[in-house]
C-alpha cells in the first residue's frame, strides 16, 4: 500500500517535471527579458542587451556545450567500455582518478592554465578541451558502472548461445547500460553548460560574456540577463536529458 | 549441421579423461571424467551443489575450457571448432531462462538463427513454429518482453530459444530450478513430450533427484570433483545404488520413487469385482452378491464408465442403481504411475478402479498388487547383484 502510494507520488512528481520544468524555464527567461528591456537602458546596456547580441552569445554557448558533449561521449563512453573489458579492468582506477582530479580541480584554474600552456592562443577548442575534461567523470564513471551492473547471467546466456564477444557487448551489455550512460551524460551536460560561462575568460564568448561585462561595468540588467539565460539553458539541458532517459532507454525494462 | 525436416536424432557426446583445474587450487574441480552420452537420449547430471556437474556440462560447449582430456561430439573434437560456431550448434538453457530483458520474446527466440544468418522469412516462420512448439500463443506473446511473462512462460521461451536453430545437442543447467513445484512439474512433462518428438541429445544438470528420475533416460550421479559414482538407468539406480553415497542421495523413498517409473498398464489388473448396469434391477444385483459372497458391486454407466460403488446393505433400501451407493472418489487410468495407483488405493480403502481409453472400466488394482510389484522388483535387483 505504502509503496504504491510512493510510486504514485514519484510518477506525479515526474509528470510535473516533464511539463513544469520547460514552462518554468520559459517563464523565467520571459520575465527577465521583459524586465530588462522595460527598464531604462543606457548606451552600454543597449550595446550588450539587444536581440542580435543575446542570440549570438546564446548560440555560442550552445555550440560550446554541444562540442563538449560530443567530446565527452566520444571519449568517455568508449574509454569506459574499454575499462570494463577483462584485460583492461586493472586500469579503471587509474583513469577514474585522473577524471576525479579533473573534476575536483577548480575549473577556471584548469581553463586558464590550459590557455597559458598553449601560449595564449584564442581558439574555440582552447575552452572546449578543459571543459570537456571537467565534465568527463560522470559519463566515464556511469559507463563503467552501467556495463558492470549488467547481470552476468545475460552475458553468459549470450556467450552460451554463440554470440561473439563484440556481439555480446553491442547487443546486450551496451543497450542495458544505456540508462546509466544517459544519466551520466545528463549530469555532464549540466556541468558543461554551467562551466561554459567561464569560456569568456579565454576569449571564447558565450553567455559568460554578459555576466563578466555586467559585473565589470556594474550594469546589473546585463549581468542578470546573462546569468538567467545560462541557468535557463542548464535547466533545459537537464530536461532534455530527462526526456532522453525516458524514451531512449531499453524497452522492456520500463 | 542439418536443419532438414526430419532432423536426425541427436549427436553422441564423448568425454575422455576430462579434467578441469583452476590455477591456485590444490585439487581439480573436475577430475578425469570419462563417459559416453548416447545420441538422442536425455542424460541427467545429478549431484550435490559444488560437485562440478555444471562445470562438466559447460566444458561441452566450451564456456569452460578443459585443462586436459578430450570432448567430442559425433567424433569431432570440440577444441577443433571455433567456440562461437560450436555454441550455435548446441542449445543452451539456463536457470531463470537468461532471457535478454530488452528484447521481445520473438527476438530472444530468433537470436541463434539470426546469428546463423537465416533469412528474415525463414527466421520469422521458425519463431512462430517454436512458440507453437512450447505452447505459447504467438498473438499474445510474440512482442512481449520477458518481464511481462510468468516464470514458467519465461522458461518455455528459454527452451524455445535453445531449440530454435534445431541443434542436435541441448545443454540445460537447472532450467526449472527457479519455478514453483506445480509449474516445474508441467514444464517437465512438456520437456518429455518435446523430447519424444525431437530426440535430441540432452544433458540436463540438476540437484533434484526426483527430477532426474522423471526426466532421465540415464542418470549420472556425480560426487566430489564430478567423479561418476553411478551412471545407469533410473530403474537400475533406484533398485541397486552403487554405494552408500548414491543410496543416500537416492534418499529414503527409493521404493516409492520406483513406483513412479511403472505404469498401471504394466501390472495385472483384478477382474473380480461384480459389475452392474444402471438398468439392471436391484434384486438381481443383490442375488449376485449373495451368491458370490461379496460386499460390494460396481455400477457402470451406459458407456461402460465406472460410476458408483454400492454395498449390499445399501441395496436393501435402494430402489434404483442410478442413485444407490456412493460415487467413486478417486480412480486411475492405465497411463497412471503406480504411485498414483497406490495413492488411490489408500484413499479408496484398499482397491482403486482403473479405467482405460475413453474412461471405460478396465479392472481394479489393489494394494496387494502394488506390494507384490515392489517385492518383485526387489527380488530382481537381488538376483542381479
Amino acid at each position: 500500500m505504502s509503496t504504491a502510494t510512493a510510486q504514485l507520488g514519484e510518477r506525479r512528481s515526474e509528470r510535473l517535471r516533464i511539463w513544469g520544468q520547460p514552462i518554468a524555464v520559459v517563464l523565467i527567461v520571459a520575465a527577465v527579458l521583459i524586465w530588462a528591456f522595460a527598464s531604462e537602458l543606457d548606451d552600454i546596456e543597449k550595446r550588450n542587451l539587444n536581440a542580435a547580441v543575446i542570440l549570438s552569445l546564446t548560440w555560442e554557448h550552445i555550440v560550446l556545450s554541444i562540442a563538449v558533449a560530443a567530446i565527452v561521449v566520444f571519449v568517455a563512453v568508449p574509454l569506459g567500455v574499454l575499462l570494463t573489458r577483462r584485460w583492461a579492468r586493472f586500469a579503471a582506477p587509474f583513469f577514474l582518478a585522473i577524471a576525479n582530479i579533473g573534476q575536483a580541480a577548480p575549473s577556471i584554474g584548469v581553463l586558464v592554465l590550459f590557455f597559458l600552456a598553449l601560449g595564449g592562443v584564442v581558439n574555440f577548442w582552447v575552452a572546449v578541451g578543459p571543459i570537456a575534461f571537467y565534465a568527463l567523470l560522470p559519463v566515464l564513471r556511469n559507463t563503467i558502472l552501467g556495463v558492470r551492473s549488467v547481470d552476468s547471467s545475460y552475458v553468459e546466456a549470450g556467450t552460451g548461445i554463440g554470440m561473439s564477444r563484440s556481439k555480446v557487448l553491442f547487443t546486450i551489455e551496451l543497450p542495458l547500460a544505456v540508462p546509466y550512460i544517459l544519466a551520466g551524460l545528463r549530469t555532464s551536460l549540466v556541468l558543461a553548460v554551467g562551466t561554459a560561462t567561464l569560456a569568456t575568460f579565454v576569449g571564447d564568448g558565450g553567455l559568460g560574456e554578459l555576466i563578466v561585462t555586467g559585473y565589470k561595468l556594474a550594469r546589473y540588467p546585463v549581468l542578470v540577463v546573462g546569468a538567467a539565460l545560462a541557468m535557463a539553458l542548464a535547466l533545459l539541458v537537464d530536461w532534455l536529458g530527462g526526456l532522453a532517459e525516458r524514451w531512449i532507454g531499453p524497452k522492456g525494462l520500463r | 549441421m542439418t536443419n532438414t525436416e526430419n532432423a536426425p536424432s541427436g549427436a553422441e557426446i564423448r568425454l575422455e579423461e576430462v579434467t578441469k583445474r583452476y590455477s591456485g587450487t590444490a585439487s581439480p574441480a573436475v577430475a578425469s571424467v570419462t563417459m559416453t552420452i548416447p545420441p538422442g537420449k536425455t542424460v541427467i547430471f545429478v549431484g550435490p551443489s559444488g560437485c562440478g556437474k555444471t562445470t562438466t556440462m559447460k566444458m561441452i560447449n566450451r564456456l569452460i575450457e578443459p585443462t586436459s582430456g578430450r570432448i567430442s561430439i559425433d567424433d569431432r573434437d570440440v577444441l577443433d571448432i571455433d567456440p562461437d560456431k560450436l555454441r550455435r550448434t548446441i542449445g543452451y538453457a539456463i536457470q531463470q531462462a537468461g532471457l535478454f530483458p530488452h528484447m521481445t520474446v520473438a527476438q530472444n527466440i530468433g537470436m541463434v538463427p539470426s546469428l546463423l544468418r537465416w533469412n528474415k522469412k525463414k527466421l520469422a516462420e521458425r519463431v512462430e513454429e517454436m512458440l507453437d512448439l512450447v505452447g505459447l500463443d504467438s498473438a499474445v506473446f510474440h512482442d512481449r518482453y520477458p518481464r511481462q511473462l510468468s516464470g514458467g512462460q519465461q522458461q518455455r521461451v528459454g527452451v524455445a530459444r535453445a531449440l530454435a536453430a534445431d541443434p542436435p545437442v541441448l545443454l540445460m543447467d537447472e532450467p526449472f530450478g527457479a519455478v514453483d513445484p506445480i509449474t516445474r512439474g508441467n514444464l517437465q512433462d512438456e520437456l518429455m513430450r518435446l523430447q519424444s518428438e525431437l530426440h535430441k541429445t540432452i544433458v540436463f544438470v540438476t540437484h533434484d533427484f526426483d527430477e532426474a528420475v522423471k526426466l532421465g533416460d540415464r542418470i549420472a550421479v556425480l560426487g566430489e570433483q564430478s567423479k561418476i559414482l553411478q551412471y545407469d538407468t533410473p530403474e537400475a539406480i533406484l533398485q541397486n545404488p552403487a554405494d552408500d553415497t548414491v543410496a543416500g542421495f537416492v534418499g529414503a523413498g527409493a521404493s516409492l520413487k520406483q513406483l513412479t517409473l511403472l505404469r498401471v498398464r504394466d501390472v495385472e489388473l483384478k477382474q473380480e469385482a461384480i459389475t452392474a448396469r444402471p438398468d439392471e434391477t436391484v434384486e438381481a444385483v443383490r442375488r449376485q452378491l449373495e451368491e458370490r459372497n461379496r460386499p460390494f458391486a460396481l455400477v457402470l454407466d451406459e458407456r461402460d464408465r465406472p460410476a458408483r460403488w454400492v454395498h449390499k446393505r445399501q441395496l436393501a433400501q435402494a430402489s434404483s442403481l442410478r442413485t444407490a451407493g456412493k460415487p467413486i472418489g478417486d480412480f486411475v487410468s492405465t497411463q497412471s504411475t503406480l504411485q498414483d495407483a497406490l495413492e488411490a488405493c489408500l484413499a479408496e480403502g484398499g482397491a482403486a478402479v482403473v479405467t482405460k481409453e475413453r474412461g471405460r472400466y478396465a479392472g481394479t488394482i489393489d494394494i496387494d498388487t502394488v506390494m507384490a510389484t515392489v517385492q518383485r522388483l526387489r527380488d530382481e535387483a537381488g538376483v542381479s547383484e
